[in-house]
C-alpha cells in the first residue's frame, strides 16, 4: 500500500489551548521564571509518584496503629510530612475520621482544592459542576449514584476545602480484615473511599 | 472472571498534555514564589464561577480552559506576560508547527 506523504505535510497542530500553553511557556522560560525541566519533573511527580497508593499508606497505618491514628486525627500536617508526604502549596491536611455514626465526604466548592500530596490529581467528576454543587445539598442522593448506601443511623458529613485546608477521609476498616499487614491493608484503600464518595474494598 | 467489571484500570491522570503542562507551569510558578496558592484559587474559584454562568462545567477540558485563562489574567496583572505578547508567541508556534515538516521536532524559530 503506497504511503501518501501529503496525508501529514506539517507536524500535527495542537489544539488552540496547548499553543497558547507554550506561549506562556516560552514567555516565563525567557525570562528565567520557569525551568523547562522543572516542569518535566512536576508532571512525572504527578503521573507517576504522587497518587492515592499514599493516602491507602496512610490509611492502613492508622487502621494498624492506635497511636499513629491518635495523631493523624490531631494535626495529620507533621504525620504526613513523616512519611515524605509534603503540601507543595503549603497547606493543612485534615483527617476526618467515618464512625458507624458519621460519614465524611470532600468537596470543594470553591474550586476543586484536593490534598494532593496523598490523593494526586483529582478526578474529573470532583471538579465538575454537577458534584461541587451537588455533594452539599443532596449528599446522600449523590453518594447512591456512587453506590454508596449508608443505613439511616448514619449521619452525613460534608467538608468543603479551601486553599488552605484539604481533607482526607479514614474510612471505616472493613470487617474481615484482622490479621492482615499494612500492604494487604492498603490494597483495600481506594481513592474514592478517602474522598468519602467510596468505601474500601472487602477481602476477596 | 469475564463479568468481573475492571474496577481498578487506571484513569489518566491529565487527559490532555496540555492540562499537564498548564498544570506545571502554575505549579512552577508557585513554586518559584511568583504565585500565592490561596490568591490563585480565589481568582480560580471566580473565573469557574464565571464560565458556569453560562453552561454546565464538566471537570475536564472546560476545567483546564477555566485554569488557562486564570493563569494568563494573573501573569497580565502582574505584568509578567502581557496579553499581545502570548497572542504574538501563540501565533509564531502555530506557525512552527505548520512550517515544520512532519516527523521532525519543532522548534520555535529564534526571532518567534
Amino acid at each position: 500500500m503506497p504511503h501518501d506523504d501529503h496525508d501529514h505535510p506539517h507536524a500535527l497542530l495542537p489544539p488552540e489551548p496547548a499553543l497558547r500553553v507554550k506561549a506562556l511557556e516560552t514567555i516565563l522560560t525567557r525570562k528565567g521564571l520557569i525551568d523547562p525541566e522543572a516542569l518535566d519533573e512536576i508532571i512525572d511527580t504527578y503521573q507517576s509518584k504522587i497518587g492515592p497508593q499514599n493516602g491507602a499508606r496512610v490509611v492502613a497505618k492508622a487502621w494498624l496503629d492506635p497511636d499513629f491514628k491518635r495523631a493523624l486525627i490531631e494535626d495529620a500536617t507533621p504525620v504526613v510530612a513523616d512519611l515524605g508526604f509534603y503540601g507543595r502549596q503549603g497547606e493543612h491536611i485534615v483527617v476526618v475520621e467515618n464512625t458507624p455514626k458519621q460519614h465524611n465526604m470532600v468537596v470543594c466548592t470553591l474550586c476543586s482544592c484536593y490534598p494532593w500530596p496523598l490523593l494526586g490529581i483529582p478526578p474529573g467528576w470532583y471538579k465538575s459542576d454537577a458534584y461541587r454543587a451537588r455533594a452539599v445539598r443532596e449528599p446522600r442522593k449523590v453518594l447512591a449514584e456512587f453506590g454508596v448506601t449508608l443505613s439511616a443511623e448514619t449521619a452525613v458529613r460534608v467538608w468543603d476545602s479551601t486553599a488552605e485546608i484539604r481533607y482526607l477521609v479514614l474510612p471505616l476498616r472493613p470487617s474481615g480484615t484482622e490479621g492482615l499487614d499494612e500492604d494487604a491493608l492498603a490494597a483495600l484503600v481506594t481513592r474514592d473511599s478517602m474522598i468519602g464518595t467510596g468505601l474500601p474494598k472487602v477481602p476477596a | 472472571m469475564t463479568n468481573c467489571p475492571n474496577l481498578s484500570a487506571p484513569e489518566p491522570v491529565f487527559s490532555e498534555p496540555w492540562h499537564a503542562q498548564v498544570f506545571a507551569v502554575t505549579v512552577a510558578l508557585n513554586e518559584a514564589g511568583r504565585l500565592d496558592w490561596p490568591d490563585w484559587a480565589s481568582m480560580f474559584s471566580r473565573t469557574l464561577k464565571q464560565h458556569g454562568l453560562e453552561r454546565e462545567l464538566d471537570g475536564g477540558d472546560d476545567y483546564f480552559n477555566a485554569w488557562l485563562e486564570t493563569l494568563e489574567n494573573l501573569l497580565a496583572d502582574q505584568g509578567t506576560a502581557a496579553s499581545d505578547e502570548i497572542s504574538n508567541l501563540q501565533s509564531a508556534w502555530e506557525e512552527a508547527y505548520l512550517t515544520t515538516p512532519h516527523g521532525q521536532p519543532v522548534h520555535l524559530r529564534q526571532s518567534g
